[in-house]
């Protein structure tokens, strides 16, 4: 495979805040599909590497690649939106006054100015991705229901089928199963392998068996750059990782 | 599977009892007042038709101010700022139709001019002498306004109680203009004395129906538009904001653009029902532009139930028949139980009357 094959590719990312680098010529790609999780301690770059590939935070140097040719450092956060990367934050924010089902209407990409909103109707083809999402996330018997009654897993995966509606090409999710029941866990790891293969994931999380159950490649992090990258087994092998992360 | 149609069902009854006894009222008023004599203890009298007329302008100020705080979580206290310009802009073609018929007898410029020693009117009255002029400003005035503070108080992110003590403010400050007679609005007392509309006799009885006839139209025509927009998309956008407004930023809405839109919109029914509230009292005067009035809107909309439209409606008709009934009978006692109204409703029940009535199972929708 070429780097030009590549979801999405990383290369030489350096950010640093007074001095301290938070990402030190980090090099990552992504493979269509593929869901990767990427893992490390505190301050080891990793929420400063999404906030780079949506956007937020301009790098010092270094290149940022989305398919085939589209630079994420010239796009403004809006742009990467549409380009097709979605990212779920930490803590779920769901509009907790309006059901299921419109909460992922309002995720419908479309018309966005109020005169246009206030004809639009719902298309049969978007109520077919809906049904289909709701379906993913598995809240289709819940599709009436307000956000405010949704169990705190429930909410994740509201939010990461409202990302779905976007129809995105990469999902970036962070820390998806913090507080959740080990049920929910598993039906969360269950949604994310389900979305590989039509999108590529990328999971950040400290929760290890979490990380074991659905990671085909795992990649650690450590003062912004990569350590140690493979499957799971073979990362907790490694002598650094083990020194740097995951302790003696 | 549920039909996007029948989203909010659980207020679609509602509206349609509400539609229902609006159009009662449109049938019965005129026929209490025009076909049963006046002996019989059934007519309805010439104070009774201009006191629902009333309540019917101040649901429209209720329903304005619910579209704005119920659904989007905008809390104007200065609505009745939007009320009093529409009813000014009536006012004025009222006063240009006196005419010649003034204490002063000119022809042209009304009495207070007259009195104020002006030699010529005004440029901003030129144009009211003619009806479709007028009723044009009834509805931009409120609207421009509400477009230019909307514009810079959205645009500058001012959102809660900040939001509400501008409007406060604007509405207070509107009132000490509109005191002033180099205005040239008639100062503290306003206008008054209004004799016609369109050539017909402002107190014969046939005109006072007529005339809350067309409050009865517009109000039905304002709830029907406002319960059009909350159940549109751009209405689960509207409600978005209301409950996580950074959020709906992020799905790519233009936030501050939606709520200015609603704000305008909210203005022009409050100007309207303003306009129509003019001839039926027959005054205006700078006192409905004080800051209470605003408020005491705000409390019809708790009462009756926020967020529900027709239940700011019925809010308003309560609140104002206990007003009616309070300040006749026990003067002193109105603004205490109007502050305990308030109180007692934020505390016992926050969803107003029409909370009260569909009771928990609205609350699951």
């Amino acid at each position: 495979m070429t780097v030009r094959d590549k979801r999405l590719y990383l290369e030489d990312l350096t950010v640093s805040f007074d001095g301290f680098k938070a990402l030190n010529k980090l090099s990552l790609y992504v493979d269509p599909g593929e869901l990767l999780c990427i893992i490390g301690p505190n301050g080891a770059g990793k929420t400063t590497m999404m906030d780079v590939i949506t956007g937020k935070t301009r790098p010092d140097s270094g290149t940022a690649w989305f398919g085939r040719g589209i630079d994420l450092l010239t796009l403004t956060e809006p742009e990467i939106v549409s380009a097709g990367i979605g990212r779920k934050f930490q803590k779920p924010s769901v509009f907790e006054q309006l059901t299921v089902l419109e909460n992922l209407e309002l995720a419908l990409s479309g018309p966005r100015s109020f005169p246009k909103m206030l004809r639009a109707r719902i298309t049969p083809a978007q109520q077919e991705r809906i049904d289909q999402v709701l379906e993913i996330i598995g809240l289709s018997p819940l599709r009436a229901s307000l956000g405010s009654i949704l169990a705190h897993g429930q909410k994740q995966w509201l939010e990461i089928g409202m990302l779905l509606m976007l129809n995105p090409e990469l999902l970036l999710v962070d820390e998806p199963v913090a507080g959740m029941t080990p049920h929910e866990i598993e039906r969360t790891a269950e949604l994310l392998r389900s979305l590989a293969g039509t999108h590529s994931v990328v999971v950040v999380e400290h929760d290890m068996s979490f990380v074991r159950s659905i990671a085909r490649r795992v990649i650690v992090l450590h003062e912004g750059q990569v350590i140690a990258e493979g499957d799971m087994d073979k990362v907790q092998k490694d002598a650094r990782v083990i020194e740097v992360y995951l302790g003696v | 599977m549920l039909s996007f149609r029948n989203w909010g069902a659980g207020g679609d009854r509602g509206g349609a009892w509400f539609l229902a006894v609006l159009a009662v009222v449109a049938v019965a008023v005129p026929v209490f007042n025009q076909a049963v004599t006046q002996s019989s203890p059934f007519h309805l009298s010439a104070f009774g038709i201009t006191l629902i007329g009333k309540y019917l302008c101040y649901g429209m100020l209720a329903l304005s101010v619910d579209l704005i705080w119920g659904y989007c979580g905008i809390l104007s206290l200065g609505h009745a700022a939007f009320f009093s310009l529409g009813g000014y802009a009536m006012g004025m073609y009222l006063m240009r139709q006196i005419g010649a018929r003034g204490v002063y007898g000119d022809p042209i410029l009304p009495d207070f001019m007259v009195f104020l020693n002006w030699k010529a009117l005004p440029w901003f009255w030129y144009g009211f002498n003619h009806f479709p002029f007028a009723l044009v400003m009834m509805a931009l005035a409120p609207a421009s306004l509400a477009l230019v503070f909307g514009w810079f108080a959205f645009r500058s992110r001012v959102t809660g109680v900040y939001f509400s003590i501008i409007t406060q403010a604007l509405t207070y400050a509107l009132m000490l203009a509109f005191f002033r007679n180099d205005m040239g609005f008639g100062g503290n007392n306003g206008f008054t004395d209004f004799k016609e509309i369109l050539g017909f006799d402002l107190h014969s009885d046939r005109v006072r129906v007529v005339l809350l006839v067309v409050s009865t139209a517009a109000l039905a025509a304002s709830y029907t538009a406002c319960r059009a927009i909350v159940q549109s998309r751009a209405g689960r956008v509207i409600r978005a904001i209301r409950d996580a407004e950074s959020r709906t930023r992020f799905l790519g809405y233009p936030v501050e653009s939606f709520k200015l839109w609603l704000f305008v919109f909210s203005a022009v029914i409050a100007g309207v029902g303003g306009a129509l509230y003019v001839p039926q009292v027959g005054i205006i005067n700078p006192g409905e532009f004080a800051p209470i009035n605003s408020i005491e809107a705000v409390i019809w909309v708790a009462v009756g139930g926020r967020g529900t439209l027709y239940g700011a409606i019925a809010g308003a008709v309560l609140v104002n028949y206990a007003k009616t009934y309070l300040t006749g009978a026990f003067p002193e006692v109105w603004l205490y139980v109007l502050g305990a109204l308030f109180v007692l409703v934020t505390l016992f029940l926050p969803r107003g009357i029409v909370g009260l009535a569909s009771g928990r199972g609205d609350e699951k929708r």
